[in-house]
């Protein structure tokens, strides 16, 4: 279909790394939202602030300036820091770690509006219940509620999958050899900007359809004992 | 913490602030009619009609936007002779123009498949209603399913609008001095990283809040034949309290 001039492998590493940034993103992201959705869901008001803030904060900024704070800003923010206090040190930020760390505490902050809403979903009676059984607080987090909140989470976090994975390609900017830039460099060698970049948005829309497939058959797997209307 | 830095680039960062809302204005406007075309095309019982809306909205939501810019700006310069003999080279030259064909494909894919929900929600019932009343074709979008659907969309759009507006710092990457563009080349003069960094954010997060509490108003005038109405009682009650 196209001639890549055999920088073909060039972007299947890119895809490679793409992958790795979006899975170790993704679980991060899974944890932030529980923390997020414990904390909105909390009686502490400081922890429903904080939580509140987090998700405010995140949803209002654009995913590429807070992906250059968190690369650009830290390392001087630590420095400052460090020097206020007698040091003098040079902290360098690893692109991949500021990559994942930016894109699991963006997603971070959907997914706790996915599990605030899947916590919600359980039956109250259920966890009156467990209590009513002898059950303590986290046996009943961990039987009850557990097992159901991540059935009721899923749609939700597929979305954020879909989504999370194409803001991968912003690692790009930092400089991570993402399947962007790989495509970036391919394009600065052979002068085929539009046949790779086109192969490069095919490998995404790939990643999207299967994700596609397999969002569903996960669905299908976790609602086996649903009885449907 | 250095302020005068703040204050001294406050004048260039509205500057970018004004190119990063002209640029979702256009990209809006352009995007809804696009999108509205675009849905009604893909709720069309003909498949030769369908599919090819279906591809587009498929490819635009599925592939991120980094890629359709580059697609669109870098691309482009592969077909340059082609391009120059069709007189349109000296558009697809411009980084602006780019931004924005990519900005109005992309929110008009979006947007599109916001619509077709809110097309398919309309009760099947007005629509008969309609078509007894001999309404047909682009008569019954006008005055019943268009109305209607626009008002079912207004909160999912919202949502719309408030991405495409943030994706816009997207346009920085191709030279354009949006308010992320202008940040980093001050943040590449002065190294005042997070100063101005956040500064930028903060006027994202301003606009974002401004626009969703603009969305808000929007949609309580809209739906206030959906309200209960307030009891008389309560209205009165409120109203002596307010003289005393």
């Amino acid at each position: 279909m196209f001639d890549l001039k055999g920088y073909g492998w060039m972007l299947w590493e890119g895809l490679a790394t793409t992958l790795e940034v979006g899975v170790c993103a993704l679980l991060l992201a899974i944890v932030m939202g529980l923390l997020g959705a414990w904390g909105k869901l909390a009686r502490n008001p400081a922890a429903r602030l904080a939580a509140n803030t987090y998700t405010t904060v995140i949803r209002g900024i654009p995913e590429l300036l807070l992906l250059l704070i968190v690369f650009y800003g830290t390392p001087t923010l630590l420095q400052a820091l460090a020097a206020r206090l007698g040091h003098d040190i040079r902290v360098d930020f690893n692109a991949f770690t500021a990559g994942v760390l930016t894109l699991g505490f963006i997603y971070g902050a959907f997914a706790t509006e996915v599990f605030r809403g899947a916590f919600l979903a359980v039956p109250k009676g259920q966890v009156e219940a467990a209590y009513a059984c002898g059950m303590s607080r986290g046996l009943a987090f961990r039987r009850i509620m557990l097992p159901q909140i991540w059935r009721f989470a899923l749609p939700g976090l597929g979305n954020v999958w879909m989504v999370l994975i194409k803001a991968t390609a912003l690692v790009s900017v930092i400089q991570l050899d993402d399947l962007m830039r790989k495509s970036f460099i391919a394009m600065g060698v052979t002068k085929l900007p539009f046949d790779f970049f086109f192969v490069a948005a095919m490998m995404y829309l790939g990643i999207t359809a299967v994700s596609m497939v397999g969002q569903q058959q996960i669905e299908r797997w976790a609602n086996r004992g649903v009885r449907r209307a | 913490m250095d302020t005068q830095v703040i204050i001294d680039s406050l004048p260039a960062m509205f500057g970018g602030l004004w190119l990063t809302i002209e640029l979702t204005a256009y990209a809006l406007l352009i995007g809804f009619c696009l999108a509205v075309a675009v849905a009604m095309m893909r709720v069309s019982r003909n498949v030769f009609v369908r599919a090819p809306v279906i591809a587009f909205i498929f490819f635009f939501r599925g592939t991120p936007l980094l890629v359709q810019i580059f697609l669109i700006y870098y691309g482009s310069g592969q077909f340059r002779e082609e391009l120059t003999q069709i007189g349109l080279w000296h558009l697809f030259r411009e980084p602006y123009f780019c931004a924005l064909l990519t900005l109005v494909l992309n929110t008009g894919a979006y947007t599109a498949e916001i619509f077709r929900g809110a097309i398919q929600a309309v009760p099947h019932g007005e629509v008969e209603a309609a078509r007894a009343c001999g309404m047909s074709g682009w008569l019954l979008y006008r005055r019943i399913i268009l109305p209607k659907a626009l008002r079912l969309a207004l909160p999912a759009y919202s949502n719309e609008v408030i991405q495409l507006f943030q994706s816009t710092s997207l346009v920085s990457i191709i030279t354009l001095l949006d308010l992320t563009g202008v940040a980093r080349t001050i943040v590449a003069r002065t190294f005042d990283v997070y100063e101005i960094y956040i500064t930028a954010g903060l006027m994202y997060l301003a606009v974002t809040y401004g626009v969703l509490w603009i969305f808000r108003i929007v949609e309580h005038r809209l739906s206030g034949h959906l309200r209960e109405r307030e009891d008389p009682a309560t209205a009165v009650r409120d109203a002596l309290r307010a003289r005393s």
